[in-house]
């Protein structure tokens, strides 16, 4: 079987304004989603209390929280989790000392509800302190896969490469984010993880274009223009980045669709990533570096004996 | 030339081998046990006396066991089923603790690993499974350690009104104001004074002279070293403490850890009871010091229901009744330390205790005038008290060092020491993190995160055969070895296995098949280009290493910086997601090159490259 032979390059360079138009569209999009109505941040950011149960009996929400705001929980947040008898209660941070018992004060009100009764399957309770440090950690783990990711391209290929491969990786960042703002879902710790793995993982498919660019420069000496190395690069690892990523998302879509829950968000934000990982290595990134201008001349150094060997 | 040295395939199939063994405890699931361990640290504990006590009655009520396994400070006996291992529990509680109040030993419920014995004794254990798929509670504690070093401060300021006092050398107040103490003296020569005495006798404290208008203002701080050590001691004190508390809940396996400079992490595998947990690890106990009336006929009086006014009856840790007297002499405030060791004269075991300045006054005092008689010391808790000890006075005790001796083994001397020390907690504490999960979550997590991997796999394979045909075959294999290695790393290592951590198996899983593909690409690549088989196999292999290395250590990078950066669910996906980019390196260049070599590397002429 083999899917993909095309027999000749594909013009996707000749396209790349128009590529780069949907990705701006959908940045922008983006980004005024998040300015507009903001990620929906879970209480490990916030600061706060988060209390799994489930009803004995289907029951609705709104009773719950009627009965948790009739006790002075107004603030608190009922929803359906899963199924119709899981329920996730979320409750702001109520204050020091307070919010300690947060959970058992929800348990006691909720043994007082006549329509079922409920079992507590998960409770999650985070200091507003403990809540700013997990944020400023996670920024921090974000710098540091930019600048470490940049440094190693710019080390292993040229400056301009790796200036390319993040900023086409980071507009799958902001798009990510932009779906969970759009959509109101909820962004935790694990769908962070997430996004910093996507991160990690579309740079292979740029550093995956890069090598093949590289590797044709090498060997054609002057013969083709940037764009159509970059046309020659894309078409030839095509194949592979298909079934590549036909395999890594069927992976992602299954644990979306059989991992429960709790990873639902977490396996949505790869998939998101994943699919416009694809996008953006092969019509960003490409474009981003034929626009800097790179030649033959910034990759193919002088030649040094080893090199030679290898063509 | 495409054939691996002898060696190469030896060390292959070795690594291979190590994989399988530390996978295979795995496969055998958890047994049901009933865990045993000694009520108190260093108490005389004998799992084989024990064993044989157990062992009728156990077989009496018809409660069949899967074998005791002895460890030195643990006594656990496997069944075959939760009920049993229910219904047993009960019964060794009741037979071994015939006073609920007063338990001798722990009896906690526990699942043992069902790894055969010939693989434990290679130390193959299977994975450490996080609070989220086993159930149970993860407290981070804060200690406030402003108030263990204001509270020390006050202490310091005690001891400095009595020094003066002792010194004879007049002052005119001194106070803590914040984290300096300031004393007031009427004139220069009296505060300078003061400043020698201090300089002598307190090392931790630098003293500056302030001239303020008629009278001297003398300030004096803690070196930062001192109050190094006080948030140190605050803080491994409190740690020991919990340590003790948690031992009364009965947690087989409880992780108590200190992170980062004030904080105590707490896991409770197991524990249900949040509300009770949380009671516990708040709790604060007190130590008392009191006389004991011996007044002849007054015990029995007492025993008989009758108790003298003023006294109390209590009980001795052996369970000897005591008629203490209600007054309280010193309370644990005035305790600076306690520590095991040996009578100077007799060489017995004793705990040496040292009083600050004002409990060592009244120590004095009291001993002086009640030398002959006993004194006892008490441990109270949630308004329990318990008698540790009760000796006899036999000289009046000066200085504030006080020792207790007589009749006592060293690991009792060592249990009673640490009790004195941990029997509070130095410094207050809140939780500033808690997450529980319910068995029954954990146990649907694992069910759900094994079904996602498993049908992950499944789709790739057949979709990746399917595709490449006998090398697609080798790149599953190779894909599945991976899985191997990767659960035997994670089993070794003994890292947390969180839910996060399964799917970052999973994710890795799908990420891992890249670097086949890209080989299988290559080679289908050189073939086009009219290259023979045996050449487009070791070009498409070599050429594709140097994009996978490239690929893997971007991945890499983010995976180091969620395993520096995260906490909690994160770091459970980042320590499997690193690990697994390392296996993956391994199984999908070297195993699935071994497989094709041994296929097509000894043939001369391949008629046709299996490869679709």
């Amino acid at each position: 079987m083999e899917w993909f032979r095309p027999r000749q390059d594909i013009p996707f360079m000749r396209h790349a304004l128009w590529f780069n138009a949907v990705s701006i569209v959908t940045f922008v999009a983006a980004v005024l989603f998040l300015m507009l109505r903001g990620l929906n941040l879970s209480i490990e950011f916030t600061g706060g209390t988060l209390v799994e149960v489930r009803a004995s009996e289907t029951i609705s929400p709104e009773v719950v929280r009627a009965t948790l705001a009739q006790a002075g929980l107004r603030e608190a947040q009922v929803q359906n989790f899963g199924s119709a008898r899981d329920l996730l209660i979320r409750l702001p941070h109520l204050g020091d000392g307070e919010s300690a018992q947060a959970s058992e004060r929800v348990q006691a009100l909720l043994d007082q509800v006549p329509e079922a009764s409920f079992e507590v399957r998960r409770v999650e309770f985070v200091g507003p302190q403990v809540g700013k440090e997990l944020a400023t950690n996670g920024l921090m783990a974000l710098a540091f896969v930019i600048l470490g990711i940049v440094a190693y391209l710019a080390m292993r290929f040229e400056w301009r490469f790796a200036v390319s491969a993040i900023v086409a990786n980071l507009h799958d960042v902001v798009i990510i984010l932009g779906v969970f703002a759009a959509f109101q879902l909820e962004f935790s710790l694990s769908v962070l993880a997430a996004v910093l793995a996507v991160l990690g993982y579309s740079v292979n498919e740029t550093v995956i274009i890069f090598d093949r660019v590289r590797e044709v420069f090498r060997k054609r000496r002057a013969k083709m223009d940037t764009p159509a190395v970059l046309d020659h690069a894309i078409t030839a690892t095509m194949s592979r980045t298909i079934i590549t990523h036909a395999s890594t998302l069927a992976m992602v879509v299954t644990i979306l669709l059989f991992g429960g829950e709790t990873l639902r968000n977490f396996a949505l934000a790869l998939t998101i990533g994943i699919v416009f990982g694809i996008y953006s290595s092969i019509f960003v990134s490409s474009a981003l570096v034929m626009w800097f201008g790179v030649r033959r001349e910034d990759l193919v150094k002088p030649p040094k004996q080893k090199e030679e060997a290898v063509v | 030339m495409n054939r691996y040295p002898l060696w190469k395939n030896l060390l292959i199939a070795f690594v291979l081998l190590l994989g399988a063994i530390y996978a295979a405890p795995n496969l055998f699931g958890e047994i049901p046990a009933v865990q045993i361990t000694p009520a108190r640290a260093g108490a005389p504990f004998d799992p084989y006396a024990l064993a044989a006590r157990l062992e009728p009655k156990l077989s009496e009520a018809g409660l069949a066991h899967q074998g005791f396994l002895y460890d030195p400070g643990a006594l656990r006996i496997r069944f075959a089923d939760t009920e049993t291992q229910i219904q047993a529990k009960d019964l060794i509680e009741s037979e071994l603790n015939p006073d609920p109040a007063k338990p001798e030993v722990i009896v906690a419920l526990n699942l043992l690993p069902g790894t055969p014995e010939w693989l434990a004794r290679l130390g193959a254990k299977p994975m450490y499974l996080g609070l989220d798929l086993r159930g149970g509670v993860h407290f981070l504690l804060e200690v406030d350690m402003e108030g263990a070093v204001t509270k020390r401060l006050d202490a310091i300021a005690a001891d400095l009104r009595s020094l003066m006092r002792s010194e004879r050398v007049r002052h005119q107040g001194i106070s803590r104001s914040g984290k300096l103490i300031e004393a007031r003296f009427a004139d220069e020569p009296s505060a300078e004074a003061a400043r020698r005495i201090i300089t002598r006798n307190m090392p931790d404290l630098v003293v500056d002279i302030l001239p303020q208008g008629e009278a001297v203002r003398l300030v004096a701080r803690l070196t930062p070293a001192a109050e190094q050590t006080i948030r140190e001691y605050a803080l491994k004190q409190n740690i020991t403490t919990l340590h003790n508390r948690i031992n009364e809940l009965g947690v087989a396996e409880p992780v108590i850890q200190q992170q980062g400079a004030e904080r105590i992490v707490v896991q409770l595998p197991g524990v249900q009871d949040v509300a009770k947990a949380k009671d516990i690890l708040g709790r604060t106990a007190t130590l008392e010091v009191r006389l004991v009336d011996d007044t002849p006929g007054a015990l029995e009086e007492a025993l008989a229901g009758r108790v003298p006014p003023g006294t109390e009856l209590l009980y001795e840790r052996n369970g000897r009744p005591i008629l203490v007297k209600k007054d309280v002499v010193l309370t644990g405030e005035r305790l600076t330390d306690a520590q095991p060791g040996f009578d100077g004269q007799t060489g017995e075991p004793a705990v040496h205790l040292t009083l600050d300045s004002a409990g060592s006054r009244i120590f004095r005092d009291v001993t002086r005038e009640n030398v002959g008689k006993r004194m006892a010391i008490l441990l109270i808790e949630r308004g329990q008290a318990e008698v540790v000890t009760a000796p006899v006075i036999r000289t009046e005790i000066s200085g504030g060092r006080v020792q207790i001796s007589g009749a006592m083994t060293v690991e009792e001397a060592r249990d009673i020491a640490l009790l004195l020390r941990a029997g509070s907690l130095a410094a207050p504490m809140r939780i500033v993190e808690e997450r529980t999960v319910g068995p029954s979550l954990g146990k649907e997590n694992i069910e759900r995160g094994v079904t996602a991997t498993l049908w992950g796999f499944v789709i790739i394979a057949v979709f990746i055969i399917s595709y490449y045909q006998l090398i697609g075959f080798y790149s599953v294999v190779a894909l599945a070895a991976n899985l191997m290695l990767l659960v035997a790393l994670l089993s070794l290592l003994q890292a947390t296995l969180t839910l996060p951590g399964i799917a970052a198996m999973a994710l890795t899983l799908g990420m891992a098949i890249d670097a086949n593909v890209l080989i299988n690409e290559r080679i289908r690549e050189e073939l086009r280009a009219g290259v023979s088989p045996q050449m487009a196999i070791a070009t498409g292999y070599e050429r594709a290493f140097a994009t996978i290395l490239d690929s893997n250590v971007t991945t890499l990078i983010a995976g180091l910086a969620l395993l520096v950066f995260g906490s909690g669910p994160v770091r459970g996906f980042a320590v499997v997601h690193c690990l697994g980019i390392l296996s993956s390196m391994f199984s999908a260049i070297l195993v699935s090159r071994m497989l094709v070599n041994f296929t097509y590397g000894g043939k001369k002429r391949i008629a046709h490259l299996s490869i679709g």
